[in-house]
């Protein structure tokens, strides 16, 4: 595999508009991500993000926007919480957190969120395939 | 009966206040001509990278408004453009305006950019305080709006490269100036300000030594977007500074180099840029050199004390005499007095930073000329009264707000752009609706879930944004080859004019019922696109946009194979997605035009004015029994030294003489049900209830005097006392004879557990009633032991000047050792002495802090609204919503939401009567589509979602006996979709965010 495949939920105020920025500003990263635009971090469900992985996601990336900064005064931080619990269970039965990230990107942060997916991407071309992809 | 009253606004200025005012009356029925000297509006606030106390990032939260702009039917935005000539009275002003040649079509450019990237001469980039470089043909900043390039003529060597790649023939450098006349029945300025010239103060050797740089440049070093991507740099080497000064006051402050007043705005944002900076490196050290800290607003001083405690930050009471350059390191040796010790030190850094002014902007004197409008001796805007007409001139019909009438902050900027659009109204209420014009659509195509998708795709080439890396045939090949795609093209500008009739064509010709573009972002674009389907006789919701611009060939652009995959699969996701998508419904409810103001202080009393005086009934509720608030107690006023009743008593013969007004007095809110638009307000009276239906609500209900029981023995000595209760003795001259009177500041404020915060109000009313005694009192001595003083208000810093040279005696104590009361004298530790003095003093003054009234938490409980910290109301927003609640249709002002004086109270009041007009003067509100909705037969009533719903818009409901389930307040929801995933059945589901549109985009991705 050359890029692995990462599923990445953006919230449409800042994690979508940092991407944006990113393509403003012109800064380069691997094509590895594809997004699907959400209102607000707060709304991706746990149990979209497990049938990602059921479905072969290498990795799976949602970002919001900064503590305080949320379109929807807490929607992010529900989203934290979901994701923290969601990474307990993936540890729980063996397949591992590290394929699931949650980000803080805030819409004027391009090149933030060039780098976060040039991290992740490395990250999780590091650990290798999904072992769920059939 | 008419007056042929122009129902239109001329607002001079695009900066934040002016957009604040433009958003407003466009929205109140209103024409609106926003001219801006510059080619994009944003102002000021554009510059920043932050914002303080929340370090918001400044351009995401503008951005969105300056969008809101562009798009405003009624508002026709004319940039780079004067005015030149004005004519004609209230009602009907006639201007002319010249606008300026850019030598790119504003119509036909359509921001690509092609034209920068060929053009081969680089000019010092104005927006990054000319420390990066632009092409002469650009945009001031990546979100310019209008997204319109301009040539720099005196720049331009006609090389006529960007003439050649313009596939849209946008270049003309034939273009001339043009003449605009246009008829207005009022005027706002809202021009800004400048920011001082630095080099102006020599000794600071600014443009001398490259590592001495001003606040601005500061600024734009530490912008993610700015010339070094957020990278601090010296400018002598390169390098990452490792100790930074900041000096205050650099023309403020100064009556030498001609700028007496404080800027208001220096303390907080050197204490913002520094912690940014410390942010970027947890390093650095960072020492601020200042005069009085001034941190007066909600949050400031926490703020501040952050800046100390969690960041490191070290400030040092000062004044600068003189910087030397080590011309071996370059670093900066500064020599400055240290004011409390009166030790002359000296400091080395290796970057110093310019704590710059803001001054009258250039164009000041000019254009008060064209409009007859005075100037202050300072060259900000005149207002018609500082206390109670902030925002009037002499001139009926022309009003000014933000920082052309006096250096403020962004929050303060905005209120005043909302009540300059409130006071321009009132002359011309009638005009209303007069000048704009509702579109007509045709009749929307029924369309089902269940009848067969046929999906319209239209690629864009974006010109060669995206045709340059993306192969455009194999997308739309792809396209042709998903299921329900019955229609695939491509077009070279999926925005242009051209592009928006072919879409309609298709949606006929083919009988699409769903539609995706595959182009840029639909944060900027969604809402063009769902505007041509609405034209086009489709539901504007059964559009689906891939972004195959912004996220693929802008960022992929080395990788052409790659970036076209990226942009088949977000296409081919955003087609699964468009084959699930429902009509929805932009339903609309009315708005009785009526509000309802609680607190009958100036606040109140101003905001319940501004209401009524634009028609509509405001009952106008006090639990006193006369209005008024806490201006009666007080003697006079600050710093025009007027006595308050002469203030007061012409707005309270106003109030309860309007017919629109309905006095309520003696009276409390009980019970407030309903939403925008439509609230039922039970009010309690004397054993009555009164049952009123209003619109909005307007909460003014003020706050107290803190009484400091127990401190310095105020409870036990009579001659203890407050300011509040001295002025009371000052008005009934009830003063025996005194010789000494010592005041206190900051008693029971900025403390460091508890009230921290600094009150705003009392140093100005310190001077104030010192100024009163020495008045009245010409033998008394008069001290005052302050902490910090905080004049930063129109006329406060020349007032406490003023104060000074009457011969009232300053002390200045530290929080580490604060002044003590013992046997009728005051002992203050004495810095430069480094011993305790005593003070003889026959009354000593305790200077308190406002607080929030009693009832201000059953308030909160009784309309659902939040309290900030400090227990006074909270605002939606710090920055951009200073004068409304989070909950739509509830609005504050005054000291409600913290403490503030006259000036600032009428501001605000006049800036919530303004939002609380909008939707009033509109007639009806138009509700978020696509909401949370509940699908009642798989709902178990669980509550999960009620309980995680942060604007309580989900409520259970009982359906039958025994039986509740899960109802979404269409009204109060937002949109968010945060209940969702709490529903442990799948009973909730967010319109548009579908789970099961999320999960088709998810497995058209994976299972390709």
């Amino acid at each position: 595999m050359k890029y692995p495949k990462i599923v990445t939920f953006l919230c449409s105020w800042c994690g979508y508009g940092g991407a944006d920025t990113a393509g403003v500003s012109r800064f380069q990263y691997p094509p590895s991500i594809r997004v699907i635009r959400v209102m607000c971090s707060g709304r991706v469900d746990s149990a979209i993000i497990l049938e990602a992985f059921e479905l072969g996601a290498d990795g799976v990336l949602v970002c919001g926007c900064h503590p305080g900064d949320c379109h929807y005064s807490d929607g992010n931080l529900k989203a934290e919480k979901r994701i923290n619990d969601l990474k307990q269970i993936l540890e729980l039965v063996g397949f591992g957190s590290e394929r699931l990230r949650l980000e803080w990107v805030s819409a004027s942060e391009g090149a933030k969120f060039a780098s976060v997916v040039k991290e992740f991407t490395e990250e999780i071309t590091e650990i290798g395939p999904n072992p769920l992809k059939k | 009966m008419t007056k042929n009253y122009v129902g239109a606004v001329l607002i001079i200025g695009g900066g934040v206040s002016g957009i604040q005012a433009s958003l407003d009356l466009a929205e109140s029925g209103l024409k609106v001509y926003l001219v801006e000297k510059n080619p994009s509006i944003g102002g000021g606030m554009a510059q920043l990278d932050k914002t303080f106390p929340t370090n918001d990032c400044s351009m995401c939260i503008l951005a969105p408004k300056m969008v809101e702009v562009a798009r405003h039917p009624n508002i026709e935005l004319i940039t780079y453009a004067e005015v030149k000539e004005v004519k004609g009275h209230v009602g009907n002003f006639r201007i002319k305006i010249q606008k300026n040649p850019r030598y790119v079509d504003e119509k036909t450019c359509n921001g690509c950019g092609l034209c920068a990237e060929k053009c081969p001469v680089l000019i010092p980039n104005e927006f990054d305080s000319n420390i990066g470089a632009q092409k002469v043909i650009g945009l001031p900043f990546p979100q310019a709006v209008p997204a319109v390039y301009t040539i720099y003529k005196d720049f331009c060597i006609e090389c006529r490269s960007c003439e050649f790649v313009c596939d849209k023939k946008a270049i003309n450098f034939q273009q001339e100036p043009q003449e605009i006349q246009i008829n207005v029945g009022a005027i706002i300025v809202s021009t800004g300000h400048a920011v001082f010239d630095a080099a102006k103060k020599s000794v600071y050797k600014f443009g001398i030594y490259k590592n001495v740089i001003t606040s601005l440049e500061f600024e734009r070093l530490l912008s993610a977007s700015g010339p070094t991507q957020g990278h601090v740099i010296k400018f002598s080497d390169g390098q990452e500074p490792k100790n930074i000064a900041f000096i205050q006051c650099v023309g403020s402050r100064d009556e030498k180099i001609g700028n007496p007043y404080c800027s208001r705005v220096c303390c907080m944002y050197a204490t913002k840029e520094a912690i940014i900076a410390k942010e970027h490196n947890r390093n650095l050290e960072i020492t601020i050199f200042f005069m009085d800290l001034r941190a007066y607003g909600k949050a400031f001083q926490e703020y501040v004390q952050r800046a100390r405690d969690e960041y490191g930050i070290n400030y040092i009471r000062a004044r600068v005499s003189d910087i030397q350059e080590d011309t071996k390191t370059n670093n900066l040796i500064i020599k400055y007095i240290d004011t409390v010790t009166s030790e002359y030190k000296k400091f080395e850094a290796d970057m110093v930073v310019l704590s710059c002014g803001l001054v009258k902007q250039n164009n000041a004197e000019k254009l008060a000329q064209i409009l007859n409008t005075e100037l202050d001796e300072n060259g900000f805007f005149k207002e018609k009264d500082l206390k109670t007409a902030p925002m009037d001139t002499a001139i009926p019909g022309i009003y000014i707000c933000g920082t052309a009438q006096g250096p403020k902050d962004i929050p303060d900027s905005v209120a005043q752009g909302s009540g300059a659009a409130a006071r321009a109204v009132i002359p011309i209420a009638e005009a209303r609706g007069t000048l704009i014009k509702e579109k007509i659509f045709p009749l929307e195509k029924l369309v089902t879930i269940e009848e067969e998708p046929r999906i319209g795709v239209f690629v864009c080439h974006c010109g060669t944004n995206i045709a340059g890396v993306v192969n455009i045939p194999e997308v739309v090949n792809h396209a042709k080859s998903l299921p329900n795609v019955v229609y695939a093209t491509n077009t070279v500008y999926a925005c242009a004019d051209d592009a928006q009739t072919q879409i309609k064509k298709a949606i006929n010709d083919y009988n699409l019922n769903r539609v995706v573009v595959a182009s840029c972002t639909p944060r900027t674009h969604e809402v063009l696109f769902r505007g041509t389907l609405k034209e086009g006789g489709l539901n504007p919701y059964l559009f689906e946009m891939a972004n195959i611009r912004e996220h693929s060939s802008w960022v992929h652009t080395h990788e052409p194979q790659e970036a076209t995959e990226r942009a088949k699969d977000q296409l081919r996701m955003a087609a699964a997605k468009a084959r699930l998508l429902r009509p929805q419904e932009e339903k609309e409810i009315p708005v009785i035009p009526s509000a309802l103001v609680i607190g009958a202080g100036i606040s109140g009393m101003m905001a319940a004015l501004n209401i009524a005086d634009q028609g509509f009934k405001v009952y106008l509720v006090d639990k006193k029994s006369e209005p008024g608030g806490l201006l009666k107690e007080i003697y006079k006023v600050f710093p025009t030294n007027g006595y308050s009743k002469d203030v007061l008593e012409p707005i309270i013969k106003k109030v309860k003489e309007h017919n629109n007004i309905e006095l309520l007095t003696s009276s409390t809110v009980k019970e407030v049900v309903g939403y925008i638009g439509n609230f039922d307000v039970k009010i309690s009276r004397e054993d009555q209830d009164i049952l009123v239906k209003v619109g909005t609500i307007v909460v003014a209900t003020g706050s107290q005097e803190f009484k400091p029981n127990g401190m310095f023995g105020y409870g036990k000595h009579p001659n203890v006392m407050t300011q509040l209760e001295l002025e009371q003795k000052l008005a009934n001259h009830e003063l025996k004879n005194p010789k000494n009177i010592v005041m206190i500041q900051c008693v029971g404020a900025r403390e460091e557990n508890g009230r921290t915060y600094c009150s705003r109000v009392c140093c100005a009313v310190a001077l104030k009633n010192a100024q009163t005694i020495k008045e009245m009192y010409p033998n008394c001595d008069v001290s005052i032991c302050y902490r910090d003083i905080q004049s930063f208000g129109k006329k406060h810093e020349e007032y406490y000047e003023k104060t000074q040279e009457i011969g009232v005696n300053f002390l200045k104590y530290e929080p580490e050792k604060p002044p003590s009361v013992n046997d009728g004298k005051v002992l203050v530790f004495d810095n430069v002495l480094r011993r305790e003095i005593e003070l003889d003093a026959d009354y000593i003054i305790l200077s308190t802090p406002l607080v929030p009234t009693e009832d201000a938490e059953t308030l909160s409980k009784t309309l659902k609204v939040p309290r900030s910290p400090d227990g006074f109301f909270a605002e939606a927003h710090a920055k951009l919503r200073p004068v409304e609640f989070m909950s739509d249709g509830i609005y504050l002002c005054g000291c409600a939401q913290g403490p503030k004086d006259i000036t600032d109270s009428v501001s605000q009041a006049c800036g919530a009567a303004s939002r609380a007009i909008v939707p009033m003067a509109k007639g009806k509100i138009k509700l978020e589509a696509l909401t949370t909705f509940v699908d009642i037969d798989v709902c178990i009533g669980c509550g999960q979602c009620v309980k995680i719903c942060s604007f309580n818009a989900i409520k259970l409901k009982e359906i039958k006996p025994g039986i509740s389930k899960a109802d979404v307040e269409e009204v109060i929801c937002k949109g968010c979709g945060g209940c969702v995933p709490t529903c442990p059945t799948g009973a909730l589901s967010q319109k548009g965010f579908e789970t099961i549109q999320i999960r088709s985009m998810v497995k058209a991705f994976l299972e390709e």
